[in-house]
């Protein structure tokens, strides 16, 4: 019975018993007085807290569909028997192993506004972007993001494929089932465990990216590129913990409603595959 | 009908070549540059950084992948000249190996117990768990930093390396593992006797052995690149990992830079190559979120 310990134990030391901390700090103003909802409120009239929730949502809604969807179609390029598929395989999840420095390092090489890319661009005609502060900047972290991500959801995906009966598909062939049909009736009905697990994972890794955008473009980056991590980040060293414990209460009640959410979709999908 | 099949697989495995050259790229850039003398590197990229003066050094810049001479006097001014890299090194492994093998290993042992009993009680903890692990570093930043300040940890290793080692990532991708173990073979085990340790440790573990070298991996990949946590939990400059201290390299020094991002990739370099299978092995068995 007492396996959990171990871990709840520290769960509950180093985790849960600190939140409830930043619960009562939400709920108190700088004096330590109870002040209700107010935190909440100013925070949800702050122009700055809703510029971040909303880059970040955008961020997350952008990003995590597109690893997703691009990580099963090479998985299935990959299913396709090409030579030296193996090989491929390791390039696709080489980008993992690269030290975050540098992969900020070379990021700011293409992008800079005198970086390579640039310099192709004005080559081929046309008029050089400053990629990292314009409106394009999030383009430039989705390209981060999926650089880095794709190849460990392709992985993912990979096996979740082989887990598909292959009589399954056999019989598909046999009755003249079109590849698409083979697609989208059996193959992505057999990955939809896998799809979720995915979107989970890359919801956490979509998170994280802010050390890259942290790391590329500081703590007060362009605008569109300033996300809840930077307004928590920079609050946290104004030692503004209301407002910092608020915005974390918020982001913490939207996670778990995403995440019941999931739970009840795969509870509902789940049910003719898991059998 | 046949030549459409060739045709069809020649196009993919061109789409293929097109995708490993844009993901190999800065992998290979990294190293390439790291054997390219200070000057080489300053006149390709002096355009992008700006030096501590102020100005930039040249007009243009050149992505190169092949130096023109390969020399390795960025390495030898990195490990032999200053020992500073070095020792950050050292604080990288002492940091992150405790935090894989305890995490590790305290999430096998809570993952057989999610996997084993499973009622209202374990359900919403495991929820609890899933939760936490989605929360950005920033939410658990002042968690965190107030459970140090209490311990009186705060700037030393251990405010980093104790949430690290119960950090809930690996016990959630464990159960989902072990969940897959055929339940016919711990009712087995029972039968014959075999206590819950017992059980655990002949069966369970064995049976996921690659699910943890692969969780081990990814665990150590994401500890080897940390930045948020030292800067805030570890202000002394001297016991930050190479991590931070790479990333805070200035213009003047991109070349160091590069070198010692492949001596800090060369660890995982090497845990990859031992590792991937267990990486692809490890998952191949994964099935729904809730398990």
């Amino acid at each position: 019975m007492c396996f959990l310990c171990p871990s709840f134990l520290g769960v509950f030391l180093f985790f849960i018993l600190p939140f409830a901390v930043v619960v009562k700090y939400a709920f108190t103003n700088a004096a330590g007085e109870n002040v209700q909802f107010q935190n909440f409120v100013n925070l949800l009239k702050n122009p700055i807290f809703k510029m971040a929730a909303g880059n970040t949502l955008r961020f997350s809604a952008i990003a995590v569909p597109l690893s997703v969807a691009l990580a099963i179609v090479l998985a299935l390029m990959l299913e396709c028997r090409i030579p030296m598929k193996s090989y491929f395989r390791s390039f696709f999840l080489s980008p993992m192993m690269v030290p975050v420095a540098s992969i900020v390092l070379i990021w700011q090489v293409l992008f800079s506004y005198n970086g390579t890319v640039n310099v192709l661009l004005t080559a081929m005609g046309k008029t050089a972007i400053d990629w990292l502060n314009s409106d394009k900047a999030p383009l430039v972290v989705v390209l981060l993001f999926l650089w880095k991500n794709l190849g460990y959801n392709m992985i993912l995906f990979m096996a979740g494929l082989a887990n598909i009966p292959r009589e399954l598909l056999e019989v598909a062939d046999v009755e003249g089932a079109s590849g698409a049909y083979k697609f989208f009736a059996i193959k992505l009905r057999y990955l939809s465990p896998t799809v979720l697990f995915v979107t989970i994972l890359s919801l956490i890794n979509s998170f994280k990216i802010f050390r890259e955008v942290y790391l590329l473009a500081g703590n007060y980056p362009y605008e569109s590129l300033y996300t809840l991590q930077h307004f928590m980040n920079n609050m946290f060293n104004a030692l503004d913990y209301q407002k910092l414990s608020a915005a974390a209460l918020i982001m913490a009640v939207c996670m778990v409603a995403l995440i019941a959410l999931l739970f009840a979709v795969e509870d509902w999908f789940g049910k003719d595959v898991e059998g | 009908m046949k030549k459409k099949h060739y045709f069809g697989r020649g196009v993919m495995f061109l789409l293929c070549l097109v995708f490993a050259v844009a993901f190999l790229l800065p992998t290979v850039l990294t190293i390439t540059n790291s054997f390219m003398s200070e000057s080489e590197i300053n006149s390709n990229y002096g355009m992008v950084f700006e030096t501590t003066t102020g100005g930039y050094v040249s007009k243009h810049v050149n992505l190169k992948f092949i130096p023109d001479k390969v020399t390795l006097s960025q390495y030898i001014t990195g490990l032999v000249k200053s020992p500073a890299y070095l020792i950050k090194f050292w604080n990288s492994v002492i940091l992150v190996a405790p935090i894989v093998v305890f995490q590790v290993a305290i999430a096998a042992v809570a993952a057989y117990s999610f996997t084993r009993w499973r009622g209202k009680v374990r359900s919403l903890i495991f929820f609890f768990y899933v939760i936490l692990m989605l929360m950005p570093y920033q939410v658990t930043l002042v968690p965190n930093y107030l459970v140090a300040e209490k311990l009186g940890t705060l700037n030393t290793r251990w405010a980093i390396i104790l949430p690290g080692i119960f950090a809930p990532f690996s016990v959630f991708l464990l159960t989902k593992f072990m969940r897959r173990i055929p339940y016919a073979l711990i009712e087995s085990a029972k039968i014959d006797g075999a206590g819950e340790w017992q059980i655990f440790t002949r069966i369970c573990l064995p049976q996921c052995r690659s699910a943890l070298f692969s969780i081990a991996i990814l665990v150590f990949i994401d500890y080897w690149n940390m930045v948020e946590q030292p800067i805030v939990l570890l202000s002394d400059a001297e016991k930050q990992p190479l991590s931070v201290y790479l990333s805070s390299i200035n213009a003047g020094e991109i070349g160091l830079a590069f070198a010692m991002a492949v001596i800090y990739m060369v660890p995982s370099l090497l845990i990859f190559l031992k590792g991937e299978e267990y990486l692809v092995e490890g998952i191949a068995h994964q099935g729904s979120v809730k398990g």
